[in-house]
């Protein structure tokens, strides 16, 4: 019998990470008020007590730093998980990431490798100011050496988190903040598949939704109400934005014809852009009509008054949904 | 000169070649008084190498074999002094010029000029040499030393008083680069963590033809300070205070004293690279200034001063005869790398796109050889 339990995708980050400390004593966790406070979302809460300072402490409040001594970290044989406190505050830290830590491997032909986590707490939708509401995936997406990854339940929140600090390679787990508390069953015993796999979670057999991270749910919703006016949505969720999965993508848009990629970065240069193309390039016979990408728009990310006008919900997906079934 | 070489320095050899401990560094006067002839022969001996191979590396350059070289003439004695001072445990986060450390440790000076011709990035094993690769992003290596030493620290490998098991860490940046953020973020994360780790600055006055002016206000030996991290100044064309000071300040951090700041003064003899042009923005006066402090000419001094005959500057000249030969036959056997290696190593674990493009790159070359029906028409 399987021992399945409900928690939030923040309780089961973090159940998942005491299991990776349990496992592998060189796992560290540091960033930013990690340590007391379990971070400002509490990812990290009650660590401290079970593992010790040690294993868990407070960075300084210097984003280059916290990665780039990771990266030395990792050189000595530790398996850093670093926490960036918002999306917006990564790009101090850009440099380290793109021009160290995503190509140290292979600039030393694999005698050193970058067992690196990057916990980036991502997207909109919680009323925040300025840089507290970002996604940028895509920035991290484009270049080669990361592996850039998102749950978007607990289940993948509790396995996800684990397979990400097995990795050898350095991986950016981008979490969705404003699921944080959304609840779901966590089976503590078996795995679901790799983390670079996308998975069904909802069949259908007119269009196909791609999506990841906060945008899965609120797809859910759209397909919901799409079945509730008669039309059969399978909604993918690709757990996976680098390797993206495109072989689950490809067979979905064979039964399909219809492709709308959702995500809440800015469209124009995405993660689903890529998609988009990919899908063109490997599946043109299949398509019925031109992908659609339903996203963020090209603009700053909105003070907070605007970001339901922003942000695409189950209603801006459904009126893409219309487009594709019409085209 | 400037302001800044009025403040106080290490210096235990002065530009005549006269060995001496001012009273203000006492300290530092046993590390020399345990060397032994021979290490003075060696230091000299790898000087004159690292000075060989620069030359013979400018020549490669000019003659197409090399894309660029980074000349280090000068700055022999702050990086064989300050390389041999570094223990057999130790490990070493260089920038782009440390061709004199890499001499110290081992390092095949042929897979500094592989990269410079384009072949690879280095190759060789950072475990394994303690000799950690070049970094070309100015001052990121400071914070990898950082956390390689809150690792040693975490370790349990410092100050137990076993300099046989307990190591330190050695950095080396430029003037310039301590102008970047992530070096004073490195001075905070250091410091706090309390680690064992050196800062060798190797100030040789310009950052390609920007002067140490542009990057500070105040003397860069003082840049560690306000953050805990304390420093000192030396001679840079000194290489018995560059391997004294380096010495103490690494046993130091080896028994738990935390981070220190060497600010080594010397001046950069040649161009900042093959594609610079230095009479663009300094004079002869300045140059012939610090040619009068050249720190090979000022061992060369000591040593004759020491009783040290011509044979062995003989010996050293035929060696650097030797080690052109060397450098020329192997740089001119040197081919191009195979077209798999820039997918080689860039994840540890299968990646579907990587397998994707190599298959296709190796389609697309294999398609030539079919359509020029002899191979190899490429």
């Amino acid at each position: 019998m399987s021992n399945t339990v409900e928690m939030s995708i923040a309780k089961a980050i973090n159940a998942g990470l005491r299991r990776a400390m349990q496992d592998n004593p060189k796992v560290l966790v540091f960033g930013q008020d990690v340590a007391q406070l379990g971070g400002v979302f509490r990812v990290t809460e009650g660590i401290l007590d079970e593992f010790g300072p040690s294993r868990i402490f407070n960075s300084p409040i210097a984003e280059a730093g916290i990665i780039g001594t990771a990266i030395g970290l990792a050189m000595r044989g530790y398996s850093p998980v670093t926490e960036i406190q918002f999306d917006g505050f990564i790009f101090p830290a850009f440099n380290q990431i793109t021009t160290q830590l995503a190509k140290i491997q292979n600039r030393s032909e694999g005698y050193l490798s970058m067992p690196v986590v990057i916990r980036v707490p991502f997207g909109g939708g919680i009323g925040a100011v300025e840089h507290h509401s970002e996604s940028p995936e895509a920035y991290f997406a484009h270049t080669p050496g990361l592996r850039v990854i998102s749950p978007a339940t607990p289940n993948d929140a509790y396995w996800m988190i684990q397979q990400a600090v097995a990795s050898k390679d350095p991986v950016l787990f981008f979490e969705p903040k404003r699921r944080y508390w959304q609840k779901g069953p966590v089976n503590l015993d078996t795995p679901p598949a790799g983390m670079h796999t996308a998975k069904v979670v909802r069949e259908g057999s007119q269009l196909t939704i791609a999506t990841y991270g906060p945008m899965v749910t609120t797809s859910l919703e759209a397909a919901a109400i799409a079945a509730e006016e008669g039309t059969s949505i399978e909604v993918i969720d690709m757990r996976s934005m680098a390797p993206i999965d495109f072989n689950t993508i490809i067979e979905s848009v064979k039964k399909t014809g219809h492709l709308v990629v959702v995500s809440e970065a800015s469209t124009n240069v995405s993660v689903a852009s890529e998609v988009a193309a990919r899908v063109a390039e490997l599946a043109f016979y299949h398509l019925e009509a031109p992908v659609l990408r339903v996203g963020g728009f090209d603009v700053p990310y909105p003070a907070a008054k605007l970001e339901e006008k922003f942000l695409p919900d189950a209603d801006r997906i459904l009126e893409a949904v219309d487009r594709s079934l019409a085209f | 000169m400037t302001s800044q070489d009025r403040v106080p320095m290490v210096q235990l050899l002065n530009p005549e070649g006269e060995y001496g401990v001012p009273s203000a560094y006492a300290e530092y006067g046993k590390y020399i008084e345990a060397l032994k002839e021979e290490d003075f022969l060696k230091f000299y001996r790898d000087m004159a190498r690292m000075r060989r191979f620069d030359y013979e590396a400018t020549a490669l350059q000019r003659q197409g074999q090399l894309g660029l070289w980074i000349p280090a003439i000068g700055q022999e004695a702050a990086q064989i002094g300050s390389g041999y001072a570094v223990g057999h445990n130790d490990h070493i986060f260089p920038s782009y010029r440390e061709h004199g450390v890499a001499i110290t440790h081992g390092i095949d000076l042929m897979s500094i000029l592989k990269m410079l011709r384009g072949v690879n990035h280095g190759g060789w094993n950072p475990d394994e040499t303690r000799f950690h690769l070049y970094a070309i992003v100015l001052a990121t290596q400071t914070l990898h030393a950082t956390g390689y030493a809150m690792g040693v620290k975490f370790d349990g490998k410092v100050g137990n008083g076993d300099l046989e098991n307990d190591l330190a860490v050695i950095t080396y940046i430029g003037d310039g680069a301590t102008a970047e953020g992530e070096a004073s973020e490195s001075f905070l994360f250091a410091a706090t963590n309390k680690v064992p780790l050196v800062y060798f600055i190797q100030n040789n006055q310009y950052a390609i033809s920007s002067p140490v002016a542009t990057q500070t206000t105040v003397p860069l030996f003082q840049r560690g300070a306000g953050f805990g991290v304390p420093g000192i100044r030396i001679d840079g064309n000194d290489v018995l205070a560059s391997y004294a000071v380096t010495k103490k300040h690494m046993d130091d951090a080896r028994e738990g004293a935390g981070p220190h700041l060497i600010e080594a003064l010397t001046y950069r003899m040649g161009a900042h690279t093959s594609s610079d042009d230095p009479t663009k923005y300094r004079s002869k006066d300045e140059e012939e200034y610090w040619k009068a402090r050249d720190p090979l000419a000022r061992l060369e001094k000591f040593l004759r001063r020491q009783g040290i005959n011509q044979s062995f500057f003989d010996e050293c000249e035929a060696a650097g005869e030797e080690l052109s030969a060397y450098v020329r036959s192997e740089t001119f056997a040197l081919g191009n790398p195979p077209i798999e290696n820039m997918f080689k190593h860039v994840y540890s674990e299968a990646h579907p796109l990587i397998e994707e493009q190599l298959a296709w790159l190796e389609g697309y070359e294999a398609s030539f050889d079919d359509a020029s029906g002899n191979g190899g028409a490429h």
